[in-house]
């Protein structure tokens, strides 16, 4: 810890709300895509502990949904674990990324926060780190909120299953678009924004049509890097660190 | 143990693999190019945009203008006034398309 004027528990259970209050609006769209995992990983032949295994260790709501429809349909081990370490494969860009604004992180710190990095926690973690130093108590409220509600509303949907309506009733499946959309905008001013974003855009709707999802992701990103790369030069960067 | 135990610890380990990878891959030099840096910079834009963009095309025209409305706000507002404007715009289109 470095020294700092106010009291630094002080600070830290500061940092610590401020992750909390950051990741509660999100909750709205984690709550049912969390619940209808639990009803459809029932629904699918699961059983409770094992529901509860894979939302505890995966925490990877997407891939989970894919693992628990192949897992109903008698493909072979290894297929899973590729599909899911291929829609997955877009958190080597974020850790990548976020690793460079973990200073003040210890090595076991370090070690439990990619566990929780999800989309979210690292678009939040990005988004504070432009602001502010990125403290592990920020990242942590952030990232613990989004556990728990996670794990409880699995629970809650493993339970009362049939009794989920459809998210899509209040637009609820878009919560999460638009909270990304907002946070990617929120860059708008670095000189390479919309050439990134016009790259990144094309090549994911080009890949979503012919390779398919969930190489979208990653091929989309990696073509706005590519972009970013090209018109990089080392004048630009210390205009966009500030 | 059973068999989808273990495919579901197999599943952590290679998701655990994705999330410190990146770190550890990029750790590993000490000193890094100008044009990578200038990639891990906009990563959040990369990356964000790519997952977002077959929202924009693959829902309908009400979904489309709501992200395009709150994409809009979001240059000068919040991320709260974002969302909700996006949400408002898409509950009021999705009454009036039947």
């Amino acid at each position: 810890m470095h020294t700092e004027t106010a009291n630094p528990s002080q600070q830290q259970s500061a940092q610590a709300v401020d992750g909390i209050k950051d990741a509660l609006p999100i909750m709205m769209a984690v709550i049912p895509f969390a619940a209808v995992f639990g009803a459809v990983a029932m629904e699918k032949g699961l059983s409770f502990a094992e529901m509860l295994l894979a939302s505890a260790t995966i925490f990877a709501g997407a891939s989970q949904y894919v693992m628990v429809e192949l897992l109903s349909k008698e493909v072979p081990a290894w297929s899973i674990v590729l599909s899911v370490f291929a829609i997955n494969f877009r958190h080597l860009l974020y850790s990548a990324s976020l690793g460079r604004y973990m200073k003040a992180f210890s090595s076991p710190q370090k070690a439990g926060a990619f566990f929780l990095l999800t989309d979210p926690q690292f678009a939040a973690s990005e988004t504070r780190a432009a602001q502010q130093n990125l403290r592990p108590s920020y990242y942590f409220g952030y990232a613990a909120t989004t556990y728990i509600v996670w794990i409880t509303a699995n629970v809650a949907g493993a339970m009362f299953g049939s009794l989920i309506s459809e998210p899509e009733a209040f637009g609820m499946d878009l919560i999460l678009p638009l909270y990304f959309t907002g946070l990617l905008i929120s860059s708008h001013k670095r000189p390479s924004f919309f050439s990134v974003l016009a790259a990144s855009c094309c090549t994911s709707w080009l890949v979503y049509y012919s390779l398919g999802s969930p190489w979208h992701i990653t091929l989309g990103g990696l073509a706005g890097l590519v972009v970013a790369a090209i018109q990089s030069n080392p004048q630009s960067l210390e205009s966009s660190h500030e | 143990m059973n068999e989808p135990v273990m495919i579901i610890l197999c599943c952590a380990f290679v998701t655990y693999l994705t999330r410190i990878g990146g770190h550890l891959i990029l750790s590993r030099f000490g000193e890094i190019h100008h044009r990578v840096e200038s990639a891990l910079l906009m990563v959040p834009t990369a990356v964000l945009s790519a997952l977002v963009a077959p929202a924009l095309i693959t829902h309908g025209p009400a979904e489309a203008i709501a992200i395009i409305a709150a994409a809009l706000i979001a240059l000068r507002g919040s991320l709260v006034a974002t969302v909700a404007t996006g949400m408002i715009v898409l509950v009021l289109l999705r009454q009036l398309t039947p």
